[in-house]
């Protein structure tokens, strides 16, 4: 064997393993990046779900119960409440005020007059649920926190969407009032799209 | 025609106007207390306050079916003599003017006073900011809601 061919072989026997191992590890890189891709998209539908949800959540006909403080707003421009009412512990109104003193089981159709669907309430005072002002993340990750939800699991929370009939007054509100941008249906299923991805939240 | 049976000031009536007429004209058409007076309409001035199983309810927006076999108490039933607490207070403290929009005031004074015995100032003023008078009579409503207290007290 000359010189030359000896060095061609050297080289061979050296550059093919280190191929495959190039090969190999391509591969698995290839492989990894295929699942993260994945992950990421499942994580993308379930951010979109949510940016959709979000719409919804602070539409006046949901925002304007769930706020900070003691009082709530109304109207479609979320002006602060008539009457300086407010929430009281319970979130049915202060003891001599409550929020069923005017709002009946159904609404009352004449102009200013105040809507009414049965349970008319805010949320509890421990437990406001208070979204105003909260970015889009932050909405996320404080409605899936059962200490500031009121204790609600993601399923529960579903139940809540689909059926509460508060929630559901929101797209019957009455006289001069505005729906929600999503159909309820629609509204409920982003919500529960967003839940089976994980129910992930942006930064 | 439907029947709705209520107990009002302690007696018991029935009426079969329609279910969804509102309180209001029950009480005033139909069993002639006229005590209770139209303001709004829309549940924004309080005039219409009665006492619904003892919350302070706009009866101009209250359908007569939530009232069906429930207590109501009007300003007539407050008392027989005028000797309710609020009643007397209301005279010490001389506080209607026009008094139009004071029988709703009474009302929600006396639900006040029944839950809250002695209320702050803040706690009248979260209970009376849903009664309206224009003849701005709030600081004479404020003091004899605390003499009302006082006078409560001494029973």
């Amino acid at each position: 064997m000359t010189r030359r061919s000896r060095i061609a072989t050297a080289t061979m026997l050296v550059a093919v393993p280190v191929t495959c191992l190039l090969v190999a590890s391509s591969l698995k890189a290839d492989s990894s990046a295929g699942a993260a891709e994945k992950t990421s998209d499942g994580n993308a539908v379930g951010l979109s779900a949510f940016r959709e949800v979000a719409s919804v959540l602070v539409s006046p006909r949901c925002l304007n119960c769930h706020v900070p403080g003691e009082s709530p707003l109304q109207y479609d421009d979320s002006r602060p409440h008539t009457m300086s009412v407010k929430r009281g512990a319970d979130g049915n109104g202060t003891p001599a005020m409550r929020c069923t003193n005017c709002h009946q089981s159904t609404n009352t159709e004449f102009a200013h007059a105040p809507p009414g669907v049965s349970g008319w309430r805010m949320p509890r005072a421990k437990t406001p649920l208070a979204w105003q002002g909260l970015s889009t993340g932050e909405l996320c990750r404080s409605l899936k926190d059962p200490s500031k939800n009121g204790g609600m699991s993601l399923s529960a929370l579903v139940e809540h969407v689909t059926s509460d009939k508060l929630v559901n007054w929101g797209w019957n509100p009455g006289t001069g009032r505005t729906t929600p941008p999503l159909p309820h249906q629609q509204f409920v299923d982003k919500f529960r799209q967003w839940v089976d991805r994980g129910a992930p939240c942006e930064q | 025609m439907k029947t709705t049976e209520l107990i009002v000031n302690g007696e018991r009536r029935a009426t079969d106007v329609d279910p969804n007429t509102p309180l209001l004209w029950v009480l005033r058409d139909t069993f002639g207390l006229t005590g209770t007076k139209f303001g709004c309409g829309i549940a924004q001035c309080g005039a219409c306050t009665v006492n619904l199983e003892g919350d302070a309810v706009r009866s101009c927006v209250t359908p007569l079916s939530r009232a069906a076999g429930k207590r109501v108490t009007t300003v007539e039933g407050l008392s027989k003599q005028n000797t309710h607490v609020v009643q007397q207070a209301w005279l010490a403290e001389q506080v209607p003017q026009c008094g139009y929009c004071q029988s709703g005031q009474l009302m929600s004074a006396a639900v006040l006073l029944a839950k809250i015995p002695k209320p702050t100032d803040a706690d009248i003023d979260d209970a009376m900011s849903g009664n309206i008078c224009r003849c701005g009579t709030y600081h004479r409503i404020r003091r004899a809601i605390h003499r009302a207290a006082e006078l409560a007290t001494r029973k």
